[in-house]
């Protein structure tokens, strides 16, 4: 996907004058937030249960290397594959050469954010394969040829009259008096139209929350038990997944599961929690015939060692987006990339580069409610202050700023001259507002009197007021 | 308290030091009020932040060490701010590299900086405010002085010894209101509509006056309040516990 974070600051314009997605946004804070709040108050453990989960990943991180090995030994001994990929040109190869081994025609997808990282629908289509989502946010932009603005909920843009206007268009096949008005018959729409296609799928293609280096598992959460008949129902299964979703032990997912679902809708747990473990068995009743795991590294490993593996232990739950005041105004779509949010503004960066990324971690007040709701406790506010220093050691960051903080700063290692500048500073602006008290426009701020005036100073500055008085 | 009255260094902030002195001198009226000797050292300028958020980590530390050797003498460093506040206390050390003697010197003095309000009640034990004030305030929860300093029930609690104040809190007080230093000149539009919002809820408090710890904060608000001609006034919360309200409320003039 060709990233347009690059022109984020035109993105924003466009996110603020669409009123669809402002009327979107406006459900957030009452939804996500409340119920993580009442899920967090009804459990004590809570916050010592972050702390056991942010220990978990910051060992099984430690020791990747082995838990890799021992992952893809116990998947092969259950009868699957392991497939290790560098980059998103080489997931993409190996997914369709997969699934045209299988002769597939229809693959099913569970949602993956990993699939939006590479481009697999297009790879799939490029290729003569029809990918059809699965997960009912994903299906509906899939209709609209759209990105998930999310990384749980990948249809928070939109309105239910906009999804009851699509469903007509598309599902032109079903009665047009009947009543879609209801969210929950939207759903049972989505699952009548989607029935059939799981029955006709040749493959399914899963993400992973977890892979279980204990078992070679791999765990995938869901709220409509669609990633479940994805899984079961083809000939093969392909799971999609990322080197940092390894977790020791079964053990560890339980204590990562019981912050995970909380933190991101609030439900103790999710709906669908289903283990897979190798291809289907003899006497097993159903399950895949074949079972393959493709793990992509795509510049993760780059990040093992650094000041960003923090953020390799992100288990993707949201509550970084849906508490982050910036998201909540301008939506995903305008990070203009796949992972929007805190987690994105640190991970883009990482994976497409700050050159291109730069106004993602510049674009927070670092208020720090992410890092306060992070379920793995990531530095996310530290994070982005290091991507701005990367900026600022390659001299990415604007010109103009760095001559402004070469000026500021020559005067602010200068006692005695700061105080001369600020003294005639205050005065001017002082003497700018008169008896107003503040100014509508000041030369050079346009940035900050566009929307606000500025609070004129009083006359004098602090410290002359304090010298004269202790004479 | 101890015989002997402690020594502090008051951490004027430069936004107070320029645009708003009445908060300095509340502070050190508080500070005095609770029984320190207050000093206002000769050699500060600013925290170092703007660099700091913008990535420049040399000239942040250029600028630590400047402010370390001036307020290494004090036994506390108090500053009207959580945000500058948390920079010395909770940033400072960051700078330095383990082990080095500059890493012990910011540690020895981040660990005696205070945030103003958190510092009057739980290091000098301050329960109650002489000051008078009539009418309804909201207090709105600045994110360094919350999440960095653990200031929230601080204020709240002073603010409430005073006798005819009255606290209405706000739908999400502790919601960014889009300041953010830079932020708010580097995306202009996004920090309006935090700002718009942020007034907007405080406006439905039905409060008079809205208060909270931190300059950046309250000129943001404030300004806002102001473009949209809104009557609701803005101020640090230390004016209104210290009983100095003869500055004009933020942004209005002396008409």
């Amino acid at each position: 996907m060709d990233a347009t974070s690059p022109r984020f600051p035109a993105n924003v314009r466009e996110a603020f004058s669409d009123s669809q997605l402002q009327r979107a946004l406006s459900k957030v804070p009452s939804g996500f937030i409340k119920k993580r709040a009442d899920a967090r108050d009804r459990l004590p453990e809570f916050d010592a249960l972050r702390d056991q989960a942010r220990d978990i990943k910051n060992h099984t991180l430690a020791h990747l290397d082995l838990y890799l090995e021992r992952y893809v030994d116990k998947v092969e001994a259950a009868g699957g594959k392991v497939h290790f990929c560098t980059s998103a040109d080489e997931a993409r190869a190996t997914i369709i050469d997969l699934c045209k081994s299988f002769d597939a025609r229809t693959v099913t997808k569970g949602k993956s954010m990993i699939g939006e990282e590479i481009d697999i629908n297009e790879a799939l289509e490029g290729a003569g394969i029809t990918p059809v989502e699965t997960d009912l946010g994903e299906y509906i932009i899939q209709l609209r040829h759209e990105r998930p603005s999310h990384i749980i909920a990948p249809a928070v843009h939109l309105n239910k009259d906009q999804v009851e206007a699509d469903f007509r268009r598309v599902h032109s096949h079903l009665p047009p008096d009947r009543v879609l008005d209801e969210g929950s018959s939207l759903v049972n729409e989505a699952r009548q139209v989607l029935r059939e296609k799981y029955i006709a799928a040749d493959v399914g293609i899963t993400g992973a929350n977890f892979l279980i280096a204990e078992t070679g598992t791999s765990i995938i959460v869901t709220n409509e038990g669609n990633g479940d008949l994805t899984q079961t129902l083809p000939k093969a299964h392909i799971v999609l997944a990322t080197i940092e979703k390894l977790v020791p032990t079964l053990e560890d997912v339980a204590t990562i599961l019981r912050v995970l679902a909380r933190s991101a809708t609030g439900q103790e747990f999710s709906s669908y929690t289903t283990l897979s473990t190798g291809p289907r068995r003899e006497g097993d009743p159903d399950g895949p015939g074949e079972y393959h795991v493709v793990i992509l590294d795509n510049g993760r490993s780059g990040m093992l060692g650094t000041d960003f593996q923090h953020m390799l232990r992100c288990i993707r739950c949201g509550a970084c987006l849906n508490h982050c005041p910036v998201y909540q105004a301008i939506g995903g779509h305008a990070y203009g990339w796949v992972y929007p949010g805190p987690m994105g503004s640190v991970l883009t960066p990482s994976l497409i580069g700050i050159d291109k990324a730069g106004h993602l971690p510049n674009a927070s007040t670092f208020c720090g409610r992410c890092e306060e709701v992070c379920p793995m406790r990531i530095p996310l506010p530290s994070m982005m202050r290091h991507w701005r220093e990367r900026e600022f050691e390659r001299h990415l960051t604007p010109q103009t700023v760095r001559w402004g903080l070469g000026v500021w700063s020559f005067f602010a290692k200068r006692p005695a001259l700061y105080r001369l500048v600020t003294g005639i500073g205050a005065r001017v602006l002082s003497n700018m507002a008169g008896q107003r008290g503040r100014l509508r426009s000041v030369p050079m701020a346009g940035g900050w009197t566009r929307h606000r005036d500025l609070p004129a100073p009083a006359g004098k500055t602090f410290m002359a007021q304090w010298k004269a008085r202790a004479k | 308290m101890s015989t002997t009255a402690p020594r502090v260094g008051l951490f004027v902030t430069c936004l107070v030091d320029m645009m708003r002195p009445s908060v300095g001198f509340a502070a050190v009226k508080l500070l005095e009020q609770a029984g320190c000797v207050v000093e206002v050292p000769e050699a500060q300028t600013c925290c170092g932040q703007p660099a700091y958020n913008t990535g420049d980590r040399k000239t942040t530390a250029d600028l630590a060490l400047g402010v370390i050797a001036a307020f290494e003498p004090y036994d506390y460093v108090v500053a009207p701010s959580g945000s500058c506040g948390g920079m010395i206390a909770k940033h400072y050390p960051l700078l330095f590299d383990e082990g080095t003697p500059e890493r012990r010197r910011a540690e020895a003095v981040a660990a005696r900086t205070h945030e103003l309000i958190s510092f009057l009640t739980d290091v000098m034990g301050v329960a109650a405010v002489e000051a008078a004030y009539e009418g309804k305030v909201t207090y709105h929860d600045s994110c360094s002085g919350l999440r960095e300093m653990q200031v929230k029930a601080q204020p709240r609690r002073l603010l409430q010894s005073i006798k005819g104040l009255e606290l209405v809190e706000m739908g999400e007080p502790e919601i960014c209101c889009g300041f953010g230093g830079t932020f708010c000149v580097k995306y202009p539009d996004i920090s309006n509509d935090m700002v718009d919002k942020k007034v907007s809820d405080a406006e439905a408090t039905g409060a008079g006056l809205l208060l909270a710890g931190d300059l950046g904060c309250l000129m943001n608000m404030a300004g806002k309040l102001k473009r949209r001609g809104s009557a609701l006034q803005a101020r640090h919360v230390a004016e209104v516990l210290a009983g100095d309200l003869s500055a004009p409320a933020l942004a209005e003039g002396e008409e």
